[in-house]
């Protein structure tokens, strides 16, 4: 009976996890995929999992996405569920990303700047046409050219227009605790430091529509790549026995910061303004985006009209999430049919009235 | 006048940054009156109604509105509650665009219904009939009660939001440029309408126009404003056809000439 | 911390708890008034009862006897999936049997059997807001709770009732706690409102995604919205259950054939069970 169908019970999961495992393995006659291979070798998925995942991991990203069948939502999910299981030690100080160990950094705005333009190992220049030689395996690569590697820092376009007041001042540190989304609930109205957490964990695709929405008109900010840099940054904490910051690791980062037109207002003389973007990993699309709707969300602080769907703060945070949009999309698969059952009797109802009404309007 | 003030307000002042929008006005309204608040756009009037009705706050100044008990409220000091449950029961705001008051994809009906159940009014037959009543009051007709308002006309969605303003018989209505956007020969109609409510049920109103001709139709008194000031007020009749301030005196010629 | 999982009892830490706790306490302070709380990142997706799974785990004892059910039924399978995920992280004793348990967690059904003062009621809330149809920014429907400014509710009955003749809310039906707060029940049907309306047990709604708690205390008043001369009713399918002949229970409707072939049977799996043994 159809009835047992739904009602599956306990050996119906088993025997689903069973065929699962089965199905992640593929065929036996086919090797199975390292961790390693997938962390050495899908780098922009490790990448995209650890910025959605919130957890700077990338062996415990990689077997999340094994584990996951190469599903990137589902392995960020996988890093969130364990990441909220680990204790916290300590909180790391402000990352100084103008001291990042640049691996790509490129501005749009200058053609030339201090620190020069360092393309890095970018796709951007690629022509898109499917490389056959990548089927074969076992060809090795030939050996990119090598630079001495520098430890100058370099300042970022943003102190260099800053020189001239050119642009909005960095807010600086209010010396308050950044809110954490993940200790305590979004509330509104929601500060910068909210929003740039909920979008940094935010799905890279809504970003991305978001992002694009302002570009066509729908909130536009007539941005700029100011810079976008690729990285390695130090992590420093201050443990309070030592009192003094301990260096603990390199994270790599993707920062964007966005320049943008601002008409000026009562208070402020014209300038341009900032959105900002900083993502764990290899994301310049992500942090791009970010940046974009960072700033497109400054619109009614800013004295804009807010009217498009990237200027609507609680838009924008309450739908950026891809692990709550995942679960709660895929809940209707859950069953429903006690609700099902109660709108059948409601429409039986409402058909029984509409008929009865017909009959009535005829007779008269 | 005999009587205490319904509203009063004193030294009102609110800039948007260098601009003044409202230099130190005084207004007084009593129970039962029509006041017309008039001037060019950017005059402050608009300001001057958000201001009292307790939507803006002034930057210096006071308003104070005396309740049925005769207990006075300063109007920017109240609880956000308290004011609210004024707004939906004693007072009423009238909308230049009616779409911004009514809700669109509710009936006519439930649109009239809704400050009554706001207020606690349980009874759909009861409500359903009020609804009717005020319809048939701002001369809908009542077989429209059940109808979107995305089916009326731009009078007839005026007329609907008037309706849904005066079921809890407020005694303060706010009027802002209640004719505005209307072809001449349906604001005549609705101008009527108004002049003859505003009269039957006492309320008092303070309305916004443009317009001195409306003004002349429905206000006892008259404010003139001009950059945020108020250069002239008094009786409507002694505003209109003796104006003293030369502002007033420009605004009455223009309407003659044109 | 359990040998078998290697997490702490019942999964989340005893800080996270304590949190969860406090917002119980408030929630139950004010009844019908959403609080939120630091929801965590669960194993189990959004949607599928993370709420009602921290609240069960804030409230959950060693000595308790768990029973949770979805649909009515303990078989179903996301109730299999929560019942498992406790007996693994907490090792509790679970039950199927309604007047064994302590702690019930529940998807979109209150049970038959009534339930008593030494029991809780764990709701899995999905939408916590119940004016989100009507207003959709939670900053708006804040205020509007904060100042008991529900009109726009009664505008929607209104308009049901014009259109239909009655109120076309079949499940998830709002009410009013304690003559204060309007609270959405979560999606149970209309049918069950009743039974929240004084009830001895304690009943908790948890909304994971959304990171509201909320509580109605015991014997506290609940309900349902309506009008004067529209009373509020709650509806079932005018059948018998086809298996124990119960003509007072909520029923689920059973295809049997492509034919239009129905069969009626108790949605409380453990009901209709009990009163086949005669028990």
């Amino acid at each position: 009976m159809a009835y047992v169908a739904v009602k599956g019970g306990e050996r119906a999961i088993d025997n689903a996890h069973a065929w699962l495992a089965e199905a992640r393995r593929g065929d036996p006659a086919v090797a199975e995929i390292g961790v390693d291979q997938i962390e050495a070798q899908l780098g922009r998925a490790i990448d995209r999992v650890m910025a959605e995942g919130s957890l700077h991991d990338r062996g415990l990203a990689a077997l999340a996405i094994k584990q996951a069948q190469g599903d990137l939502i589902e392995a960020a999910f996988l890093l969130r569920a364990y990441r909220t299981t680990l204790p916290r030690f300590a909180a790391s100080a402000p990352l100084d990303t103008e001291a990042m160990q640049v691996r790509r950094r490129i501005s749009a705005v200058f053609k030339d700047l201090p620190g020069g333009q360092v393309l890095g190992p970018t796709t951007d220049y690629t022509h898109r046409l499917l490389d056959f030689a990548l089927a074969a395996e076992g060809i090795a690569p030939p050996r990119a050219p090598r630079a001495d590697v520098t430890d100058e820092t370099i300042p970022s376009v943003n102190a260099i227009l800053a020189h001239e007041g050119l642009i909005e001042r960095d807010a600086g540190s209010s010396g308050e605790e950044p809110a954490d989304l993940t200790r305590e609930p979004l509330a509104f109205p929601a500060g910068r430091d909210v929003r740039l957490q909920a979008l940094a964990r935010g799905d890279e695709g809504f970003l991305l529509a978001l992002g694009y929405s302002t570009q066509r008109g729908w909130g536009g900010t007539h941005p700029f790549v100011g810079e976008l840099r690729v990285g390695e940054v130090g992590v420093e904490i201050v443990p309070p026995e030592l009192g003094f910051a301990i260096d603990i690791g390199d994270v790599s980062l993707t920062e964007c910061q966005m320049v943008n037109q601002f008409a000026g207002s009562r208070s402020v003389k014209p300038q341009f303004t900032r959105g900002y973007g900083l993502v764990f990993g290899h994301a310049e699309r992500k942090a791009m985006s970010m940046a974009l709707v960072d700033r497109a969300m400054r619109a009614a602080e800013l004295g804009e009209d807010a009217t498009a769907p990237a200027q609507n703060i609680e838009f924008v945070l309450y739908h950026c999430d891809n692990i709550e949009a995942t679960g709660f999309v895929e809940h209707l698969k859950l069953p429903h049919y006690v609700d099902f059952q109660s709108e059948l009797e409601t429409v039986r109802r409402m058909r029984a009235d509409a008929d009865a009404a017909a009959i009535r309007e005829a007779a008269e | 006048m005999e009587h205490d003030t319904l509203l009063s307000a004193r030294g009102l002042t609110l800039h948007f940054g260098a601009t003044p929008a409202l230099v130190d006005v005084d207004a007084d309204l009593w129970p039962g009156e029509v006041l017309a608040v008039v001037g060019e756009s950017g005059s402050g009037k608009s300001t001057l109604l958000n201001v009292l009705s307790g939507r803006l706050a002034p930057d210096a100044g006071v308003a104070w509105y005396r309740d049925p008990a005769g207990a006075l409220h300063d109007i920017h000091a109240m609880p956000a509650p308290a004011l609210r449950t004024l707004h939906r029961s004693d007072w009423g705001f009238v909308h230049q665009n009616p779409r911004e008051n009514l809700r669109m994809a509710v009936t006519a009906g439930g649109n009239v219904g809704e400050r009554l159940m706001a207020r606690g009014s349980r009874h759909y037959g009861d409500i359903r009939a009020a609804a009717i009543s005020w319809l048939e009051q701002v001369e809908i007709d009542a077989d429209r009660v059940d109808d979107l308002p995305r089916t009326f006309s731009g009078g007839m969605l005026q007329r609907l939001q008037i309706a849904r303003t005066l079921v809890t018989h407020p005694r303060l209505v706010f009027m802002d440029e209640p004719t505005g956007g209307l072809d001449v020969s349906v604001q005549a109609r609705l101008l009527d309408l108004i002049r003859g409510l505003v009269r039957r049920l006492g309320i008092a109103a303070v309305l916004v126009t443009h317009d001195l001709a409306v003004a002349r139709l429905l206000a006892h008194r008259i404010m003139v404003m001009q950059r945020g000031r108020v250069v002239e007020s008094g009786l409507t009749d002694r505003v209109l056809d003796d104006p003293r301030h030369a502002y007033t005196q420009l605004l009455v010629s223009s309407v003659l000439g044109a | 911390m359990n040998v078998a999982s290697g997490y702490n009892f019942a999964y989340l830490d005893e800080q996270t708890k304590r949190m969860i706790r406090r917002a119980i306490l408030k929630a139950v302070a004010i009844p019908g008034h959403q609080v939120p709380f630091g929801s965590r990142e669960m194993p189990l997706p959004y949607g599928w009862g993370t709420g009602g799974i921290q609240v069960t785990a804030a409230v959950l004892g060693r000595d308790d006897v768990l029973k949770v059910i979805d649909q009515g039924a303990d078989d179903t399978t996301n109730a299999v999936s929560i019942r498992r995920f406790f007996a693994r992280t907490a090792g509790v004793a679970t039950t199927t049997h309604t007047a064994e348990a302590t702690v019930i967690q529940t998807r979109h059904r209150i049970p038959e059997t009534a339930l008593r003062q030494d029991q809780i009621i764990v709701y899995q809330v999905p939408q916590p807001e119940p004016l989100s149809r009507l207003e959709p920014s939670r900053e708006e429907t804040r205020r509007m709770h904060a100042l008991a400014d529900y009109g726009l509710m009664h505008v929607k009955l209104y308009e049901d009732i014009t259109r239909f003749g009655h109120v076309s809310i079949s499940y998830d039906y709002p009410v009013m706690v304690d003559g204060r707060y309007l609270m959405a029940p979560s999606p149970i049907p209309a049918f069950d409102n009743p039974k929240m309306d004084r009830m001895a047990a304690l009943q908790l709604f948890g909304a994971g995604r959304e990171k509201r708690i909320y509580a109605v205390p015991p014997y506290t008043s609940v309900r349902s919205l309506d009008f004067d001369d529209h009373e509020f009713r709650a509806s079932r399918a005018p059948h018998a259950c086809l298996l124990c002949g119960a003509t007072d229970s909520y029923l689920d409707e059973v295809v049997i054939d492509d034919q239009g072939g129905r069969m009626f049977v108790c949605s409380d799996t453990d009901h209709c069970e009990g009163r086949r043994d005669g028990t």
